[in-house]
């Protein structure tokens, strides 16, 4: 079972030698190594979208994690956009208040749809349903959105992490951050290269970033790296589009994000024993929800 | 290549929080609850790393207890996996270890009933994907690149041949293949990597075949 591409450099050069999109070639691939038909995997990843759009509307209707530590951001961002006051803008906002609300859904144990992981989830469906009121795409173009953002995970996945417990939050949140804006560079009619010149800008700036996760939880600060990770999608796809290009390569990049992985130490990949799971308030917020302690399970073992 | 498809990295679609700790969790119950055969009446589970620090957070504990009842990842059902298990009269309890694996995300389950004991270690690679590493004591060493099958069966003269017969009837080609046992004509374990997926009618066919007691699939 033979892959088109293995790594970005490869997969760019597929698209531009065969004047085909990145998402084509995600769909291609996974005909190729899944033999399944075409309708067959763009019924799954529709059935994906499905799911997402569902996390986004329960999340801006409201929702709270049962240990009280994150809900209802996304509800306060959307009210303060409608005051007219927001400086970053509402495209931006938009994309920041739906990541929150996926994530915010995410962490009271509702369904949602990794991508690439569930601590990540809110940024690739954030970003997705904040820039289709202003491009417009058709449920096709959307599918093709969730496919490009596929085939850089894909990359990622096998060459780095998307793990945050062997890379850290970079391998999560950066990632999902890099992986959008790469998409979001495709819909807006943007090539390969600049999708790959996109991801690039966003996942050097999301490079080194620890997973330290409050309490062990993935709320805090899960849900707002995802809220960051949306605008930096957004900001880094315009930069590209401007015609911003990396000075290191993609795969340069990844590999560098996977060498940072794996020299960080374990406390700071989601072992909530470093960064801001041992400040003062983190350590006092965990006591509150475990009673300090992480004694095993009293549910009648037998044997 | 550990992560071969793009559902890999767009989903699984899941019950949060976390799809290494919760969903690539789930899994790791599912895949002991389907070579166990059956619902187990106990359980105890060692979780070791990552797993061991932050599983009550991650509901990683109820996500194992769910595959252990056969919930997906997705199964809502997944929250209630503590009180459905009470339920159902199958106990289980959880052992966070110090001991440092070479995955951060290791759980061994050891599972059993009045009829029999299975010991299944799995990790949890990130993206909600997962792998069995031993199995009742048996190393399983695969490239993660095929779909694969584990076949538990009695050391037995011409059994192999059994399996290998009843997977080229059905046009499915063998990648690697691996055959373990620990003692003549006990317990053995065939780890068989295929070119394809595999469906339930192989996984059927081979559940009938004499001296097999156990078989499931992982890498879906």
């Amino acid at each position: 079972m033979e892959v088109l591409f293995k790594s970005v450099k490869e997969l760019v050069a597929l698209a531009e030698s065969s004047k085909k999109p990145i998402s084509e070639i995600m769909i291609e691939q996974e005909m190729l190594l899944s033999r399944r038909t075409r309708e067959e995997i763009i019924a799954q990843m529709d059935n994906n979208l499905t799911v997402m759009e569902e996390a986004v509307e329960k999340g801006l209707q409201g929702v709270q994690s049962t240990s009280g530590l994150t809900g209802g951001d996304a509800v306060l961002i959307q009210k303060y956009m409608a005051s007219g006051k927001s400086l970053s803008g509402d495209l931006i906002l938009d994309a920041v208040s739906k990541a929150v609300a996926t994530n915010e859904v995410n962490a009271a144990m509702g369904t949602i749809c990794a991508t690439p992981t569930a601590g990540a989830a809110g940024i690739v469906p954030g970003t997705l349903f904040a820039v289709i009121d202003k491009l417009n795409p058709t449920r096709e173009q959307m599918l093709n959105y969730l496919f490009t953002t596929g085939a850089f995970g894909f990359v990622v996945a096998n060459n780095a992490s998307i793990s945050g417990a062997a890379g850290g939050c970079q391998a999560e949140t950066g990632s999902a951050a890099s992986m959008a804006a790469a998409a979001i560079v495709e819909m807006a009619g943007g090539t390969p290269q600049q999708s790959a010149e996109a991801f690039s800008i966003v996942m050097k700036n999301m490079l080194g970033l620890v997973c330290d996760p409050v309490a062990g939880l993935v709320e805090v600060p899960c849900v707002k790296r995802n809220a960051m990770g949306a605008a930096k999608a957004l900001v880094g796809a315009d930069m590209a589009l401007a015609g911003v290009v990396s000075r290191i390569p993609t795969d340069e990049v990844i590999d560098a994000m996977h060498r940072i992985g794996q020299s960080m130490p374990s406390a700071l990949r989601e072992t909530a024993k470093g960064g801001l799971a041992t400040t003062p308030t983190g350590k006092a917020l965990e006591a509150k929800i475990f009673g300090g302690t992480k004694a095993s399970s009293d549910h009648n073992p037998s044997s | 290549m550990k992560f071969r498809s793009v559902f890999d990295i767009i989903g699984p679609v899941m019950i949060g929080p976390s799809s290494s700790h919760t969903a690539g969790a789930a899994r790791i119950g599912r895949v002991a609850r389907t070579l166990f055969g059956r619902q187990p009446e106990w359980a105890k589970i060692y979780l070791y790393g990552s797993f061991a620090e932050t599983y009550k957070g991650h509901g990683t504990d109820v996500a194992i207890i769910g595959g252990l009842m056969d919930y997906d990842t997705f199964d809502e059902r997944i929250k209630t996996a503590f009180e459905d298990a009470k339920k159902a009269g199958f106990t289980f309890e959880f052992i966070p270890e110090e001991e440092e694996m070479e995955h951060p995300n290791t759980a061994k389950i050891v599972i059993g009933d009045e009829n029999s004991v299975m010991e299944l270690t799995g990790i949890s690679i990130g993206g909600g994907k997962m792998e069995v590493v031993e199995l009742n004591g048996f190393p399983l060493r695969l490239s993660g690149n095929y779909p694969a099958l584990l076949v538990v069966h009695q050391d037995r003269a011409g059994l192999i041949a059994s399996v290998a017969n009843a997977l080229a009837k059905r046009g499915v080609n063998i990648a690697h293949m691996e055959v373990g046992r620990k003692e003549k004509g006990k317990m053995a374990l065939m780890v068989i990597e295929v070119d394809q997926l595999i469906d339930d009618d192989i996984i059927n066919e081979l559940r009938g075949l004499p001296h097999i007691t156990q078989v499931s699939t992982i890498a879906e």
